[in-house]
């Protein structure tokens, strides 16, 4: 019979991870818009100049 | 034709169920599949030969790569009662229980909302109309529609793989000329002699499924006819990008190579007698029991790789160290 103790810790390792991923993807995110948006702004900046 | 609800998947959620991890979710998005979209898609981007912002250029190829695992989460999600079934798919996150079928639905319709508007706002919406058409193309047609229809689902349902390169040239371009659909036209006739050979030898596994694929429906011999018929236009057509003012010396060699080798194996897959397969005794060939010929198909499908990824290599070799094409561009 499998250890709930182990289990449980293991799914909280689970969770961690998943968490972790999920914070990175919302991190490269809001990088990328900040860095379309500045690319954006550059080129109109060139045309309208 | 429907799809079982959840419950009839193992529970995520379950008594004994294991907890998902981030390698799960990823598994979702197929990586193996998505590589091979960046790899044509990027083909299609550089082969517009204009000039592009690099970061944009990231952006519209990782916006590709984000619609097709979109789409990759949404066709495990739906087919996770065939993935459960078959060998090669049953550890699939969905079918193991360790992904529940809702949440593959809610990750592939998120990721396939971002890729499109991303596309849109940054890059153009030429792109961002191809991705949405790619990826509607592959969930509703392919997954939902011709999948458990009909013999000609990867004929069909190949289209949805085949525009990567298209979304590329029309995201460094804004246009979407001739060449760039000899691209699509390359890969949507490579598509089903790849998948028909795989087929050839999973055969059994796509009977016990209920997946009408060309062997369990039409037979060994059928399939192998029909392989060989498809690489005797594949070839030619592979060929044609080096006068149309796309490829180049390397390429038209690559092509010419890479053809005759694909024939050559179709052609002894077609001709090999029966008793040379390795094939299990007192099985009759009927409409879900045929019997599966393993090394010459096996052949045909590696090829099959190799030859579509050597094509689109040369192009993107070409491209990047400045080799001319033969001809100019009409």
């Amino acid at each position: 019979m499998s250890d709930p103790n182990s289990e449980d810790a293991a799914a909280a390792r689970a969770r961690r991870g998943r968490n972790l991923l999920l914070a990175a993807a919302l991190v490269a995110f809001v990088i990328l818009i900040f860095v379309v948006t500045i690319v954006k702004i550059s080129h109109n900046v060139a045309h309208a100049g | 034709m429907t799809h079982p609800p959840d419950a009839v998947l193992p529970s995520a959620s379950g008594a004994g169920a294991q907890a998902a991890r981030w390698s799960d979710y990823l598994a979702l998005l197929k990586p193996r599949v998505m590589s091979l979209v960046i790899f044509t898609a990027l083909t299609g981007l550089l082969c517009a030969r204009t000039p592009m912002d690099p970061s944009l250029a990231v952006v519209a190829i990782l916006c590709i790569a984000v619609g097709a695992g979109g789409s990759g989460a949404l066709n495990m999600a739906f087919d996770a009662d065939i993935d459960g079934v078959m060998r090669r798919t049953r550890r699939r996150p969905i079918p193991a229980g360790r992904v529940q079928a809702s949440d593959a639905r809610g990750l592939g319709v998120t990721l396939s909302l971002f890729s499109v508007g991303m596309m849109g706002l940054a890059v153009n919406w030429l792109a961002a109309g191809l991705l949405a058409f790619t990826i509607a193309f592959y969930v509703l047609v392919y997954t939902l529609w011709l999948k458990r229809r009909t013999p000609q689902n990867i004929v069909i349902g190949g289209l949805a793989g085949a525009l990567p390169p298209l979304v590329g040239w029309a995201a460094a371009s804004g246009t979407m000329p001739l060449n760039a659909w000899l691209l699509v036209a390359i890969i949507f006739v490579w598509t089903p002699p790849h998948f028909w050979a795989l087929a050839l030898y999973t055969t059994g596994d796509y009977a016990k499924a209920g997946v009408p694929m060309m062997p369990v429906v039409r037979g060994v011999a059928s399939t192998k006819r029909q392989i060989l018929a498809y690489c005797l236009l594949l070839a030619p057509l592979g060929a044609a990008p080096a006068f149309t003012g796309l490829g180049g010396r390397l390429y038209l060699g690559v092509a010419v190579g890479g053809g005759l080798g694909l024939i050559a194996l179709a052609a002894r897959l077609a001709t090999i007698r029966p008793a040379e397969g390795p094939l299990r005794e007192g099985h009759k060939e009927t409409l879900y029991e045929v019997r599966p010929e393993a090394r010459p198909a096996r052949d045909v499908f590696a090829f099959s790789i190799v030859y579509l990824f050597a094509l689109f290599a040369a192009l993107l070799l070409e491209r990047l160290t400045g080799a001319p094409p033969l001809f100019a561009r009409p």
